[in-house]
């Protein structure tokens, strides 16, 4: 099951909104594969889908046809607690706003998921204040997240997610509450863990900063995969995606 | 390139199928936690508890020692007494309902890192339990007091009979800890059905 060369996989996902009297189609037919230690963009103007085809991919939403598979396991044939241990083992997760737990200092945070996992309070709290060091907050450990910037709650954010050893890192718009420098750290840092742990990194954006780090790009628009773009293929174009990316 | 081979990895391919157990003390210490961290919000929700039963033992304590009650005295304290239990469900039930909702994004987060539904209904459930038995204790003991007070000035020479006091301290423990508990129960539910995803939408 490790050796599976493809990560997450969906095979025409679909979801409907209701909107009072009219039907929203978000997802209308999605397919997408995902290597094992890939980082992939999944982009789109807003509305466009990608926030739901993330959380069909997080199991934070089960789709409405369609399936999605994580290391080949069809997620709709899980219960509620084999999905809970999926979510806690194998998928660490990422908000635009940052949704920190807000009475918990940084290191009870990222402490937090390896107590569903079931590890020592002492273990725990020496893998979480390593992980803090790794995300260099290691001396801010006893600070609410209301005592840290915008930039330093993602990355005890980025922390918590991989707090159990995660083979995914699904990340949903992280940097779009956040400065253009502070972003640019935050997407380092998850290229930095993609490339020095192997961890695969799915992120939903619309920042165009993105595009220079990850491997491929998914783009998105009305439900639908528009293209699916490798990086090299994009060098080409970057002088032309670099316009919006300064009026944003 | 499989990156899963790195020696430094910290990626673990630990296998996808899998039961999240956790034990009943790990419950209730991050449930006893949340209650600390949450001091001044847990008193709040604990006075509207406190106050409600103590009206309540106060009412019943009266009514089971007072002398000479004539009967229409005695229906009025019934009367009266019911309309406390009924102002102590109201009361419990919106103060347990708002510590609830107003946490949904925390739950919801809580279930994004593995916390199993079953996990979320025994929280609320043991932070209703505790609440619900120390505030009626202590609203016992001010509505037990307070009528005492009443009774010893107004009607001396009336009859404290312990067994009695225990019959209204066994009442207002019942009441308490069961409206709590029932008040916590559709909420929580609630809440950890829900999917993750609304969990996290939602802005109280």
């Amino acid at each position: 099951m490790a050796n599976t060369e493809y990560i997450v996989r969906t095979k025409d996902v679909r979801k409907e909104f209701k909107m009072g009297q009219e039907t929203m189609k978000a997802l209308n037919g999605v397919s997408v594969d995902v290597k094992r230690g890939e980082y992939i963009s999944i982009m789109g103007p807003s509305g466009s889908g990608k926030s739901t085809l993330f959380n069909a991919i997080g199991g934070l939403d089960k789709p409405d046809s369609g399936s999605v598979f994580i290391n080949d396991v069809d997620m709709a044939q899980l219960d509620a607690n084999e999905l809970a241990f999926l979510r806690c083992h194998t998928i660490g997760y990422i908000f635009q706003t940052f949704n920190l737990i807000t009475v918990m200092t940084a290191l009870e945070n990222v402490r937090l998921p390896t107590i569903f996992a079931g590890m020592s309070a002492e273990e725990g709290e020496k893998r979480a204040m390593s992980l803090l060091d790794l995300v260099g907050l290691g001396h801010r450990y006893n600070h609410k997240p209301s005592e840290l910037s915008g930039g330093q709650q993602q990355r005890v954010a980025i922390a918590r997610s991989l707090a159990n050893k995660p083979s995914i890192i699904l990340a949903d718009e992280p940097t779009a509450n956040l400065d253009s420098r502070t972003g640019t750290e935050i997407i380092d840092l998850l290229r930095r863990l993609n490339k020095d742990q192997g961890v695969t990194v799915i992120s939903a954006t619309h920042d165009y900063k993105m595009l220079d780090v990850s491997d491929r790009i998914i783009w998105i628009r009305d439900g639908v995969v528009e293209k699916i773009e490798l990086r090299s293929d994009l060098k080409i174009q970057v002088g032309g995606m670099q316009v919006p990316a300064g009026s944003h | 390139m499989p990156p899963e081979t790195d020696a430094q990895s910290t990626v673990d391919d630990k296998p996808v199928h899998g039961k999240i157990f956790m034990p009943f003390s790990v419950v209730v210490t991050i449930a006893m936690n949340g209650l600390k961290i949450r001091f001044w919000r847990s008193i709040v929700t604990a006075s509207g508890i406190f106050l409600s039963i103590a009206f309540f033992s106060y009412v019943v304590t009266n009514l089971m020692l007072a002398p000479h009650l004539t009967s229409d005295e005695r229906h009025r304290q019934t009367f009266l007494a019911i309309i406390s239990v009924l102002v102590a469900g109201v009361g419990i039930t919106n103060s347990m309902l708002m510590s609830v909702t107003e946490r949904f994004r925390e739950i919801g987060t809580m279930k994004c890192l593995g916390a199993p539904d079953s996990f979320v209904v025994k929280l609320f459930f043991v932070e209703a339990a505790f609440m619900g038995l120390t505030s009626s204790a202590a609203g016992f003991i001010l509505g037990l007091l307070g009528s005492l007070l009443l009774l010893a000035i107004s009607s001396p020479g009336t009859d404290f009979s312990l067994p009695k006091i225990g019959l209204v301290l066994l009442w207002s423990l019942m009441v308490g800890v069961f409206i709590t508990f029932g008040a916590a129960y559709f909420p929580a539910q609630q809440a950890a059905k829900m999917p993750a995803a609304s969990a996290l939408r939602t802005d109280v």
